[in-house]
């Protein structure tokens, strides 16, 4: 029956050890290390979060990044194509403009030989009639050199005007 | 399969080197004894799972760790080594003469103080083994628990390893495990009660387990211990407890003729209050207490049978041995399950203390469906 029967000195000291035990725990252990766990799982908690997120971002960003990629790639050649167009454009607007301006000075050229050759023309003719007039006067002097020639050229005169009256 | 077949022949042949020696130390202890007299297995038993004023020393019978006596004689304070007083010696301190009582005093084994020829117990706090024991104990818990809160102080977030990773899992399992589910919002409030009680009960149980000096002690598996660890559960449920679970004693939700002429349930809810406590208690200490007797006793039968020639002894031997192994490990599960079970009813009886009337009636709209799913 002996261990049915508290002893009162051991029931002294485990109170008073109990207590100690308790309070040095309670003071020092249990909180610390409570709070220590919860602010970890917390932390975790938000780690996981983020990592999370992060994760979608990333995602979200490498399909962005596509996206942006495939609309370069389309303006890139949206802007070749136009730029070839435009090249054409300029080359054949060019031409135009140079045939305009060919035809342009061609003409000028030919309006202005054409009175060059007026001009030339003018003055060949009144060079000619100098030179005519001058032939003329020198082969009239010759010819009439003589009183027979005068005489005869005045007959023949003469006779051509009777002809025409 | 074929790791626990090697381990099982090097625990065989543990046994056979062990077996001559056995027996021989067993038939020199019955040569000695035969002079004195025969083994006396309920002595033993007893002797170890109770308390004493000295430790004892691993092979030897004679010599204990002394351990200071603290009593109150007839005249005052007398503190001396209880290596004066081993062997049923009288010690004389100042005035009073003191004694460990014999076998035939009705203070067996307990330290009296001899006055006018008559025994006396005295008002008696010394340091007995159990004490002692208990001291270890709550070293080894503040030390334990101290170094986790440390880590969390020092190390913040980084994840604990080894001994402060694992008694985490201890704490984290009984705090969120238990404690928590159970009491809730409250959870916060009772929590170091509770951690307290199960790390104690926990180490002690696991010393317990020990042979040699700093464990040994069957602490854990004497009522004196149990009943403390009751009583505090018990105030702390019924000092803390709430207007309404007063009210559930005196005056429950029962039909008014079971407590209005005669109070029949009002006593009851009264003898609940007790019944708890004393459930705890007894639970605790019989549990370990009877972890401790098998063990002994299978360790005994080997000195029993040890008169009956030296086959029958090693056969014993080896059985009881192999059977005891099994039973400490048994023991060491049992150890965590004493404590968890220990706290869990704790908390139980303490959230009982602090209901309120919105959980109640919660219970109450509950209560009409659960026949109907039954």
């Amino acid at each position: 029956m002996e261990l049915f029967t508290p002893d009162f000195g051991l029931i002294f000291w485990m109170f008073v050890a109990f207590a100690i035990l308790f309070v040095i725990l309670y003071k020092w252990g249990w909180p610390a290390i409570l709070k220590g766990v919860d602010s970890r799982a917390d932390l975790i908690d938000k780690g996981v979060e983020y990592a999370q997120n992060a994760k979608d971002q990333l995602d979200h960003a490498r399909e962005e990044a596509e996206k942006y990629i495939t609309e370069a790639r389309r303006q890139q050649a949206e802007i070749l194509r136009d730029a070839d167009k435009m090249k054409s454009q300029i080359i054949d607007e060019a031409r135009v403009a140079a045939q305009k301006e060919a035809k342009k000075v061609m003409e000028a050229a030919k309006v202005s030989i054409e009175q060059e050759r007026k001009e030339a023309e003018l003055q060949f003719r009144n060079e000619v009639s100098a030179f005519a007039l001058d032939i003329a006067t020198k082969v009239v002097r010759n010819e009439m050199a003589d009183q027979k020639a005068q005489q005869r050229l005045v007959a023949s005169l003469l006779d051509d005007m009777e002809k025409q009256n | 399969m074929t790791k626990r077949f090697i381990i099982f022949t090097m625990l065989l042949t543990a046994v056979a080197f062990l077996l001559p020696q056995r027996t021989l130390a067993s038939e020199a202890r019955e040569e000695a004894q035969a002079e004195e007299k025969a083994i006396d297995p309920k002595e033993i038993i007893f002797e170890h799972l109770g308390d004493g004023y000295g430790w004892e020393v691993p092979f030897d019978h004679h010599h204990r760790i002394p351990l200071p006596i603290l009593v109150w004689g007839s005249d005052g304070f007398h503190c001396f080594s209880s290596a004066r007083v081993t062997d049923g010696q009288t010690y004389k301190d100042g005035n009073a003469t003191f004694k460990i009582a014999g076998k035939d005093s009705k203070y067996k084994g307990k330290l009296v103080e001899i006055v006018d020829g008559q025994e006396v117990k005295p008002f008696d706090i010394s340091i007995t083994k159990n004490v002692c024991a208990l001291f270890i104990t709550v070293i080894l818990v503040i030390w334990s628990i101290l170094a986790v809160a440390r880590w969390h102080k020092r190390m913040g977030h980084k994840a604990p390893r080894k001994m402060v990773g694992a008694l985490e899992v201890v704490i984290t399992f009984v705090y969120d495990g238990v404690i928590v589910p159970t009491l809730k919002d409250k959870a916060q409030k009772f929590a170091p009660y509770l951690l307290t009680v199960f790390f104690f009960i926990l180490y002690m149980n696991l010393l317990g387990l020990i042979v040699i000096f700093p464990g040994g002690a069957n602490l854990t598996g004497n009522i004196a211990v149990t009943l403390v660890l009751a009583i505090m559960t018990f105030l702390l449920t019924n000092v803390l407890g709430t207007k309404h679970y007063w009210k559930e004693i005196f005056w429950p939700d029962v039909p008014l003729w079971l407590k209005f002429p005669i109070p029949i349930m009002p006593i009851i809810e009264l003898f609940g209050i007790f019944t708890k406590p004393a459930a705890l208690t007894v639970r605790l200490f019989a549990n370990m207490m009877g972890g401790h007797m098998i063990v002994l006793v299978l360790t005994i039968i080997i000195f029993i049978f040890a008169a009956m020639g030296p086959v029958i002894t090693g056969a014993t031997t080896v059985v009881s041995m192999i059977f005891s192994i099994f039973m400490l490990l048994i023991d060491v599960l049992v150890s965590f399950i004493q404590a968890y079970v220990f706290t869990m009813l704790s908390t139980l009886f303490i959230s009982l203390g602090q209901e309120n009337p919105h959980e109640h009636h919660d219970k109450e709209e509950a209560k009409p469906t659960a026949p109907a799913a039954a």
